[in-house]
């Protein structure tokens, strides 16, 4: 029905080319504004509470006039908005940003574009898909504007905290909030990565085998695979949760006393909860990984003018990482009372992962090793997302073990953990993906040297900001804490807290130059040609103009893998897919 | 512009050589949304069975559920059973349905469309009977003595009282009497909050709502989907499309709310 519509082509209005469009090309730029939007509130919000983890006693009229008196009376961040801001800000970046935002942009603009369809399965379900992922966007932002507050039970929002309202004001409205726009998530999710599925599946050109698919597509399909059986699962967890809270149910809670009273509940688990959050969650670890590491796949062999070391064993390794997710995700669960037995289950299978994921980081290096190295922002971010993937890597092989998980679960160093292995990994690769592909996106060059200064203010920041988290940890502090002056102990990390809230905040203010890079160079940059990183895959035999059904005239037809760079024998130093083997050429 | 998406048709969006399965991508995209569906339903019943196991004690089916419509109690499991049967006919008549299909036989996918239907609306009532018997309770319902909650149940002819007490114990004779006699509360019927059944265990008729309810929904959703195609198949839409598949997405979705309530029909009644 949806491709009914490309029939009888006619002259688009400003809502069918720009709202309502079904093109993938423009959904994926309607993915990526709406995600730099989202992201853009979403470190902001980090920037706030860093304020008061650096200086805890300071009034900061800003936070007033930002946050207004419920929140920040006086310019001091109220307790409960210090959490609401720290919900905010996990959900924001993990779902909103490098969930939604990082697939849902690559895999709308590069799926058609690199296998060599006209479109996606079905346009008009990815315009739904899209769709869904801005009204659930919308309704997490705007639980930032009610009277009690965003949701403050942090981003996994575990009951019974989640579930009553005397527990915290967020529990109210707020989660109502969170919870319908993450069921709205869900769907969207779901559609988008059915149509990615199927997509790659069925709408190959000729030519174009499994194993001759850039990784970038290798990486899309698997994440594709993983949120497709994982989602599902957060979406009865959540609607459990919605009966618990709405209509008196017991699967999560049990007859808890508060200051009125024991509660009427009886008998439920907070720990199903957790596992069947966590059946989601850790898979979606790797639904935020692994479109990351298909798009440093990519930018790093073209500009290392290399073809990519191990291109069978990084598919291997992505399936073997695919696979994995599902059955670690006890150790997040550590701490709960689980059987030490089965803690050494989940520690043995989470260590497992190392293996793949040092496969691929071996890979890079000795992709990018003594090859032609052209250092565009794009590279310089894929470099720093292999870098910040193995430091933030190696802490995961601590935090696997099921026993020295004791000493450092819930501190700030799972906080440090997390955010360099899977945000720093992640965005950096969404920055890499921006930089490499702007000239497909907006047919513009963006400016590469404010692209190279905004990659040392994040990169610095970044580290500056996660590395000494470590130590926080190791010296025992507890996250999400909203202050920490009332435990001696902890007093002389102060000064190393001020040292991270100012990182944090020059790392949050530089993003200034990425936007103003963005917004500049899409109406004002240089025209882009139509292959200006000299690269192989098959969206650069595209025209620069972007139109309806991708190619003029016949779909090209594929003969090669999309790594060719330097092949001996040849006059340049990279053979696009759609240049026929010569009579004694062998492929690959 | 114009002129080049021209090209994009219906049969030129595949340029490619042979679908690796050789189906269209509207059946595929029906077996992704399949599996996704089924991992909803694993992770509701593995909750189930994850509630089941801590809980000190667990109703039995066949004592719960063991009347049948104008014939009063003492039938256990007879009518789920019957409603089973039906369910699992349904699928058959659906089977026959997309095989008149395949014959291009307009008359046969519509009559075996139509019994598909008036099965799935047969199941759907059924399940709302058995909602209202469930939520209606039982003639004698539970009481709250000083032991604790207990299930009445009287034996033979209503002569002999029984009590039943979480973790398998059952009072009887005098001390079953004198408890009761001293009984502070009653309770009758299920709702989401408590339940006769457990008295002391909500997770059962919760569960017992949410995991039958999000199944009957299934089946109701399944039976709108079967209906518009039954009334296109009249029409003639499909006629005209030169094929039936239409016919097979509904049916792949059929047979797995059936295979669904196999499932649920094992953890709620049989084990």
């Amino acid at each position: 029905m949806a491709h009914d519509a490309h029939d009888h082509h006619h002259k688009e209005s400003f809502i069918t080319k720009y709202i309502f469009t079904q093109d993938h090309k423009m959904i994926g730029k309607q993915y990526l504004v709406t995600a730099i939007i989202m992201g853009g509130i979403g470190i902001a919000l980090s920037a706030l509470f860093r304020l008061k983890l650096g200086w805890p006693d300071d009034k900061f009229p800003l936070l007033e006039s930002i946050l207004g008196s419920d929140a920040a009376p006086d310019g001091l961040l109220d307790s409960n908005w210090y959490l609401g801001l720290v919900t905010l800000h996990g959900t924001i970046m993990v779902f909103f940003v490098l969930t939604g935002g990082l697939s849902g942009t690559f895999s709308n603009l590069l799926i058609p574009l690199q296998i060599g369809a006209r479109d996606m399965a079905s346009g008009l379900l990815n315009m739904i898909a899209y769709w869904l992922f801005f009204i659930s966007s919308a309704l997490m932002a705007a639980s930032l504007f009610i009277e009690t507050g965003p949701a403050m039970a942090g981003w996994t929002v575990y009951p019974p905290l989640s579930v009553l309202e005397e527990f915290q004001p967020g529990s109210g409205l707020g989660m109502t909030l969170w919870l319908s726009s993450m069921a709205v998530f869900i769907a969207s999710s779901l559609i988008g990565g059915i149509n990615y599925i199927v997509t790659i599946l069925n709408l190959r050109t000729k030519g174009m085998t499994m194993t001759r698919l850039p990784l970038t597509i290798w990486a899309f399909f698997i994440t594709a695979i993983l949120g497709v059986l994982s989602f599902p699962v957060l979406l009865s967890c959540a609607v459990l949760l919605l009966m618990d809270r709405g209509f008196g149910t017991s699967f999560y809670m049990s007859d808890i006393v508060t200051s009125s009273g024991a509660l009427d509940a009886t008998g439920g688990s907070p720990i199903l909860y957790e596992h069947l959050f966590w059946f989601l969650g850790h898979p979606e670890v790797y639904i935020i990984l692994l479109p990351a590491l298909g798009i440093t796949s990519e930018v790093i062999s073209t500009m290392s003018r290399k073809p990519i070391f191990g291109y069978r064993a990084m598919i291997g390794s992505m399936l073997a990482i695919g696979f994995l997710s599902f059955i670690v995700w006890g150790h997040h669960m550590f701490m709960t009372g689980m059987n030490p037995f089965l803690g050494g289950v989940f520690t043995f299978t989470t260590l497992l992962i190392a293996i793949p994921s040092a496969v691929k980081v071996f890979n890079y290096i000795t992709t990018i090793w003594k090859g032609n190295v052209i250092m565009t922002p794009a590279m310089l971010f894929s470099i720093g997302s292999v870098s910040t993937f193995i430091s933030g890597g190696i802490t995961g092989i601590i935090l696997a073990d099921s026993a020295l998980d004791i000493s450092q679960h819930d501190t700030y160093f799972v906080v440090g953990h997390f955010h360099i292995v899977m945000g720093m990994t992640a965005i950096l690769a969404m920055f890499a993906g921006v930089y490499h592909w702007f000239p497909k996106l907006y047919g513009k060059m963006m400016n590469l040297r404010m692209g190279m200064v905004h990659f040392w203010f994040t990169i610095v920041c970044g580290y500056g900001v996660f590395i000494p988290m470590h130590f926080l940890g190791e010296g025992g502090m507890p996250r999400r804490y909203y202050e920490n002056t009332n435990f001696p102990m902890f007093d002389h990390f102060l000064d190393l807290n001020v040292l991270i809230s100012i990182f944090a905040t020059i790392g949050v203010v530089s993003q200034v130059i990425f936007f103003f890079n963005f917004i500049y160079s899409s109406f004002k940059g240089p025209k882009a040609s139509q292959n200006p990183w000299n690269a192989n895959s098959l969206e650069w035999t595209t025209p620069v103009e972007h139109i309806h059904g991708n190619w003029h005239g016949e779909l090209p037809v594929v003969y090669r893998w999309p790594y060719d760079y330097s092949k001996p024998g040849k006059e340049n130093d990279f053979v696009p897919q759609n240049v026929p083997l010569d009579a004694d050429e062998e492929e690959h | 512009m114009g002129q080049h998406s021209e090209n994009i048709s219906k049969s030129k969006l595949w340029g490619g050589g042979g679908s690796p399965f050789r189906i269209s991508y509207g059946k595929q995209w029906m077996w992704m949304f399949l599996v996704s569906d089924a991992l909803t339903f694993g992770s509701l019943l593995t909750a189930y069975g994850f509630a089941r196991h801590s809980a000190d004690s667990w109703p039995i089916g066949e004592e719960t559920f063991n009347a049948m419509p104008f014939l009063g109690n003492g039938y256990p499991l007879l009518y789920v059973a019957l409603m089973t049967f039906i369910l699992i006919v349904s699928s058959v008549t659906m089977v026959l349905a997309v095989e008149a299909g395949h014959r291009k036989d307009k008359k046969g996918v519509a009559k075996w469309l139509l019994l598909t239907v008036v099965g799935g609306v047969f199941f759907v009532s059924s399940q709302a009977w058995e909602w209202y018997h469930f939520i209606h309770g039982t003639h004698y319902g539970s009481v709250l003595t000083a032991e604790g909650w207990a299930v009445v149940e009287y034996l033979n002819g209503g002569k002999d009282l029984i009590l039943k007490f979480g973790k398998g114990v059952i009072v009887d004779g005098a001390t079953a009497q004198s408890l009761f006699d001293g009984a502070t509360a009653t309770m009758q019927g299920a709702n989401l909050i408590e339940n006769e059944y457990a008295p002391e265990v909500p997770q059962y008729a919760n569960f017992f709502f949410f995991i039958t309810g999000f199944h009957g929904f299934h089946v109701f959703s399944g039976v709108v989907f079967n209906l518009i195609v039954y009334i296109n198949v009249v029409r003639g839409v499909y006629d005209e499309r030169g094929h039936f598949e239409m016919v097979e997405k509904v049916g792949l979705y059929w047979h797995f709310v059936d295979l669904v309530w196999v499932f649920v029909f094992t953890f709620f009644y049989l084990v």
